[in-house]
């Protein structure tokens, strides 16, 4: 188990190098750099003050090299004031070295910010604790509802209960967050009233009136996805010979499904679950956009779309990390909860 | 000058009517494959359930709606009539007399009219998107779940390397203006565009090769319109100038593919790792059939169930993605019609109207549920047999 366990994070660290290798890549490419230097340059900046812009913000060194420099491999060079012929700070609002040391990732110097003027720690951790919050809601709300549909659609196939609940999970499965989102907020905010269409000043302070219809809009998209499996999980379940068994030695129905069936029917759900994660990364981009929440969506589409280097390249290792780790949870849990499951 | 208006009953009399040439061609489609569903196959079948049956509607309604798109919308998507903006549902255009019939957007086109084309963006990107991404999906899996090996760890590695990149990341980095002075785009649409093309070339090799006659055809078939397209679409250089694709869209096509292939893959290496242990494969590896032979002629057809409810599925997930790229504003051309640009415009002044939000997502979802029904009643008849 442990060597299983060692071996994942060892091809999860691979494949991190790799993918933040490619992200590196593609934001370092030429017009991408030339969005960057215009955005942080005055208006109508000639193409070599663009130039030189770039060279002194050290973003035409060696491909490899600042690669090197941001992972904290190779030592940080400090860039060479034109002014004064000394080495100076890349970026004022920032405390970059002054003299050339190791100060990456992996000394934990996510780098400056282009955008928002700061360091990407400063900026991204809160960041991430917001969606941290959001993100419990969610789960709050979805995993209930969701295990309690598949349960009551799996506990009786081809029920009309099963059938009502099954044409509803489908229907919320084919509802993305910008369209439910949407939809939500004409009814629950244009229509009725009764809630806030902004999440704006959910940041100071949550309440029910700002935060519902992001919590529900993000939940409503996965809540039909798990009660699928759990539903699908359940009717297997169900036909099992213990069943019967039970069902023969005299149980009623309710306490075969609570004592028998539930927690057999549940293993799957955790897998779906825990691999629910990753969509629900994408969902809370589109949510926290459309809801104006200051959460790590709404960080990784303003960095995205002003090509801030640094802060882009924190919020990709940050997605990555959450994917590959729920990955490792949802095996080395299905493991440890199916006895009957051995890893090798 | 004060708009007329007509009522709200006028408003659906007015959208069922418009819908006429779908109207009729479901009804001669529909009727005749309940009529004839025995001889049908797998497609009759759906004809059992009411699940099915809504499903193949609402998927053929679309496909008809954006067949028949000149015809049902009464203006053109892209025209601006000023004196209409954000006019509300019923609204009448005093030149021609016509109908807004579900009002008019901020910049005053009629949003029924954009609905109506918007579904021809989807219906065309969405289903060939699907398609090269189960060509792609398919000649990597079958090697990597026949072979096992080196190859599958590699082939895996590199499918789950693009699926733990988050969508709407991947979609930032890929689909920028930036990107397409950058040769990128065209190399993966080089790529990408090339698997087809193998695909059905080994298929026609391995069945063929000792029927020199039939090989030759159909292998030149296969290289005569496999090359043009691909001339058409990666180079823009079709000589009959039939088959073009802008660049901006040629980048979406070739992010979705690549966004959704590495799914493909996994089912593919999946089902081939589940199918190569059947006797079958065995008896076809003592009569000493080249591997290829055996994934494309012994493996795949028993692998196309579970596919074709996956690729159903994946149609579903890929117009959700475009509606994503849309309502981001990503690679589609800011007027252009497509139902997620237009959530993207109305959901921003959702405070003051809220008639332009609803018309499309009201389609995105009717759409994605359609083909999602169908996916299901589907697996329900192949789990039958």
């Amino acid at each position: 188990m442990l060597s299983f366990i060692l071996r994942r994070l060892g091809t999860m660290a691979l494949t991190m190098l790799c993918l933040t290798l490619v992200v590196f890549f593609l934001i370092n490419l030429d017009p991408n750099l030339k969005k960057l230097a215009i955005s942080q340059t005055e208006m109508h900046t000639s193409a070599e003050q663009l130039e030189s812009w770039l060279v002194n913000h050290g973003y035409r060194q060696n491909f490899f090299s600042r690669y090197g420099q941001w992972l904290g491999i190779v030592p940080k060079q400090p860039v060479t004031d034109p002014a004064t012929g000394k080495p100076a700070r890349r970026f004022s609002f920032c405390n970059d070295p002054v003299e050339p040391t190791f100060s990456g990732v992996l000394q934990g110097d996510f780098g400056c910010s282009t955008k928002f003027k700061t360091t990407v720690a400063s900026k991204l951790f809160p960041a991430l604790g917001a969606t941290g919050i959001l993100m419990f809601w969610v789960l709050v709300v979805m995993v209930p509802i969701s295990l309690l549909i598949g349960i009551l659609a799996g506990m009786r196939e081809g029920s009309r209960t099963d059938r009502t609940l099954s044409v509803a999970s489908i229907a919320s499965t084919a509802t993305p967050e910008y369209v439910s989102g949407v939809i939500f907020t004409v009814i629950f905010a244009s229509w009725l009233g009764l809630l806030n269409g902004s999440a704006a000043s959910a940041s100071r302070g949550i309440t029910f009136y700002n935060f519902t219809l992001p919590v529900m809009t993000l939940a409503i998209y996965g809540i039909g996805y798990i009660a699928r499996m759990t539903r699908a999980s359940m009717v297997e379940v169900m036909t099992q010979q213990y069943i019967r068994t039970a069902r023969l030695k005299g149980l009623s129905f309710g306490s075969v499904v609570v004592k028998h069936a539930l927690r057999n029917a549940l293993i799957a759900p955790f897998t779906v679950i825990m691999l629910q994660f990753p969509w629900l990364l994408t969902g809370v981009v589109i949510v926290e956009v459309m809801f104006r929440y200051q959460g790590f969506g709404y960080t990784l589409v303003e960095a995205a779309g002003n090509n801030d280097i640094d802060l882009l390249l924190g919020c990709s290792l940050v997605s990555v990390f959450i994917v590959l780790i729920t990955q490792l949870i949802s095996d080395v849990g299905y493991a440890f909860l199916n006895p009957r499951i051995r890893v090798q | 000058m004060q708009l007329e208006y007509i009522g709200a009953f006028d408003v659906v009399l007015g959208v069922l009517a418009r819908f006429w040439p779908v109207w009729i061609a479901l009804v001669l489609v529909m009727g005749a494959s309940f009529v004839y569903k025995k001889r049908l196959g797998l497609y009759g079948q759906l004809f059992d359930s009411s699940v099915g049956i809504v499903g193949v509607g609402i998927c053929l309604f679309w496909l008809f709606t954006a067949i028949f798109a000149s015809t049902i919308s009464p203006f053109n998507p892209l025209v601006q009539i000023p004196i209409m903006k954000d006019a509300l549902p019923g609204a009448v255009e005093p030149q021609s007399g016509l109908v807004y019939l579900f009002g008019g957007d901020k910049l005053a086109r009629d949003v029924f009219s954009r609905m109506v084309y918007g579904s021809q963006i989807v219906l065309i990107i969405a289903p060939a998107a699907t398609g090269f991404a189960l060509m792609v999906g398919i000649t990597l899996g079958l090697p990597a779940g026949y072979y096992g090996g080196r190859i599958d760890t590699v082939l895996s590695f590199l499918a789950n390397l693009v699926l733990a990149f988050p969508v709407i990341l991947l979609f930032y980095l890929l689909v920028t203006p930036g990107i397409m002075e950058t040769p990128i785009p065209y190399a993966m649409a080089g790529l990408f565009f090339l698997f087809p093309i193998i695909f059905f070339s080994v298929l026609f090799w391995t069945r063929y090769k000792k029927r020199p006659d039939r090989l030759y055809i159909l292998l030149g078939l296969t290289l005569i319109i496999g090359g043009w397209v691909y001339s058409g679409l990666v180079f823009d250089a079709d000589p009959f100038r039939i088959i073009h694709i802008d660049p901006n869209q040629l980048n979406i096509f070739v992010a979705v593919v690549f966004a959704s292939s590495p799914g493909v893959f996994r089912i593919v290496r999946g089902l081939v790792m589940d199918i190569k242990t059947r006797d079958y494969v065995a008896a076809a590896q003592t009569r000493g059939e080249s591997p290829w032979y055996i994934m494309l002629w012994e493996i795949l057809p028993n692998a196309r169930g579970p596919l074709i409810v996956d690729a159903c599925l994946r149609i579903g997930y890929t117009t959700i993605l475009l509606g994503t790229l849309g309502y981001f504003g990503l690679g589609l051309a800011p007027e252009s019609p497509d139902w997620g640009t237009a959530i993207k415009d109305a959901s921003r002044l959702l405070r003051s109207f809220i008639h332009p939000a609803l018309p499309p997502t009201i389609a995105l979802m009717s759409f994605v549920l359609g083909l999602n029904l169908l996916a299901d009643s589907l697996r329900e008849q192949s789990m039958k047999d």
